[in-house]
């Protein structure tokens, strides 16, 4: 569904992303695992088009990204939910959930899918009438994927989905996680809690300073000594 | 007290205000996007009130007011859009004094336009206003009062339910809190911003439009001033906040007028600047502006 293939990117002088390639099949959960300032984030942004790569390509269902304007992207079925959540504090929860719905105009279907993000998240229901940035980390996040959801994504791309949640909030979110999949998107996950990431996924990748490490299917990861060593050992 | 002075006063403040508040919301709204204190935008107020001097004397059938306003209205929208396309759109990334710099090059450039087109000499705005003021009771108000009071106000009243309720709305609200993640909803941030300067420079030039025919001249200079204590309102409300800025343009039109008529004409400027000087040391957010956290 979404091949990465050779990508390079720059910062300024910069080589942060040197050579990479991956590829994510329809119905997987695909990790791409690393510690802080491996490059994850940058390849998600990188195929929401919002940062210009270098080199390489990026091809979703076939076609290249190269020349898709980054608000374009959406309509083809990727959704990002970036890191740190970003929702849109001042929006309530209702017009951030209709931002993920932007690009729709089929009205009806929209309200029922709104119906499904409420069902999931039934705390976000609840918060409908508030302004997203009273809501707390694991609400907010809550509310991110939710917005994602909104557009239909055939392809949902998760940056640090964990990041600064309570441990049991952690939990939730990946049990969410696996059961989206199950109802049929595909989803891309940047994690550095590589050890949950790798349990709830199909395949992985290592990412070590812009550079693929190591890779394979996840539970062969979870036993390669050299990934136990880097990122299990906790 | 005289009282009949007194609301006189209350209408030339209302008046003054309405002006004040429809400049200030173009200030506010390309500063809630871009971060930008667009400079150029008393300059696109007139360019406002020359489109509508043009268009009123080139064209010698009597056109309906309605029609010189919107007519204008559309050419203002259309040069806003252009001014950041052409001047702003490059410097998005860049630190935001290069951007501001820019910007007060643009003003002085559009001012040196109009001198260069229409020459540095004021022109005498036709009447597209009857002037026959309409009584109540024993107070005379200019019809051109009645229009610009009544008109701004609606106006703002559109605006706030377009920001409120409209999907186009809600992406200006989402461009102004989170670029990228607006972008990641798949909002054409391009798109959004040139309708948010088209709405603030439509709007600055009503503003024109109706400061030039209550003083029935038009010349280069016109959005100096004007422009200048609209920023002041906008920074008075809180920037960025298009409530704020409304309150801020009637809070600004009434001091000034008080001061003109119970103080002194003389004193109203340096009124107005003391009371920018006293919101900057004191609440420097603004009456309406929030205390935005700088995000880590």
């Amino acid at each position: 569904m979404l091949k990465v293939k050779d990508l390079h990117v720059h910062y300024g002088a910069i080589h942060a992303i040197k050579g990479v390639s991956f590829e994510v099949a329809k119905g997987e959960i695909v990790t791409l695992i690393g510690s802080n300032g491996a490059g994850k984030s940058t390849i998600l942004k990188t195929i929401s088009n919002i940062l210009k790569k270098s080199g390489g390509d990026i091809l979703f269902l076939d076609k290249n990204l190269e020349a898709v304007e980054p608000h374009k992207i959406v309509e083809m079925g990727i959704s990002h939910v970036p890191e740190g959540r970003r929702v849109f504090p001042g929006l309530t929860v209702y017009e951030n959930l209709q931002m993920g719905a932007y690009t729709r105009k089929d009205k009806v279907e929209i309200a029922s899918d709104l119906e499904a993000v409420y069902k999931r998240f039934p705390r976000l229901k609840e918060r409908e009438n508030q302004s997203a940035g009273t809501l707390s980390g694991g609400e907010q996040q809550m509310l991110a994927m939710g917005r994602a959801l909104m557009s239909r994504p055939k392809i949902l791309l998760l940056d640090e989905p964990s990041m600064g949640l309570a441990p049991l909030l952690v939990d939730e979110i990946f049990n969410i996680i696996k059961d989206i999949n199950k109802n049929g998107t595909t989803i891309l996950l940047v994690e550095q809690n590589a050890n949950r990431a790798l349990h709830v996924s199909n395949k992985g990748y290592v990412l070590e300073t812009g550079k693929i490490t190591a890779s394979g299917k996840s539970s062969d990861l979870l036993n390669d000594d050299k990934v136990k060593e880097a990122y299990l050992s906790a | 007290m005289d009282v009949e002075l007194f609301i006189k006063q209350i209408i030339n403040s209302l008046n003054t205000g309405s002006i004040y508040a429809l400049v200030a919301i173009g200030y506010t709204m390309v500063y809630g996007i871009i971060r930008l204190i667009n400079f150029a935008h008393g300059e696109i107020m007139m360019f406002g009130a020359y489109f509508a001097f043009i268009i009123a004397t080139s064209i010698p059938v009597g056109l309906p007011f309605f029609v010189i306003v919107l007519v204008s209205m559309a050419l203002a929208a259309l040069m806003g859009i252009l001014t950041e396309k052409i001047a702003y759109k490059k410097l998005r990334t860049a630190p935001r004094i290069s951007a501001l710099i820019t910007a007060i090059g643009m003003s002085l450039f559009l001012q040196n336009l109009a001198q260069l087109i229409f020459g540095a000499n004021p022109k005498v705005m036709p009447q597209v206003i009857s002037n026959e003021p309409i009584m109540f009771g024993n107070i005379a108000v200019p019809q051109v009062m009645m229009y610009t009071i009544s008109m701004s106000i609606g106006i703002m009243i559109l605006l706030t339910l377009f920001v409120k309720k409209t999907r186009a709305g809600k992406a200006m609200r989402a461009v102004s809190q989170d670029k990228e993640a607006a972008m990641l909803m798949g909002i054409n941030i391009n798109g959004i911003i040139s309708l948010t300067f088209a709405i603030g420079s439509a709007l600055g030039a009503l503003g024109g439009i109706f400061y030039s025919i209550a003083y029935s001249q038009v010349y280069p200079t016109l959005g100096v001033m004007t422009g200048l204590k609209a920023f002041i309102a906008a920074v008075f409300g809180g920037i960025g906040n298009i409530g704020g800025a409304m309150i801020g343009g009637y809070a600004i039109g009434f001091i000034e007028t008080m001061t003109k008529g119970y103080i002194s004409s003389r004193w109203s400027d340096a009124i107005v600047f003391g009371v920018l000087i006293l919101i900057l040391l004191f609440k420097p957010s603004g009456i309406l502006g929030k205390n935005v956290k700088e995000k880590v």
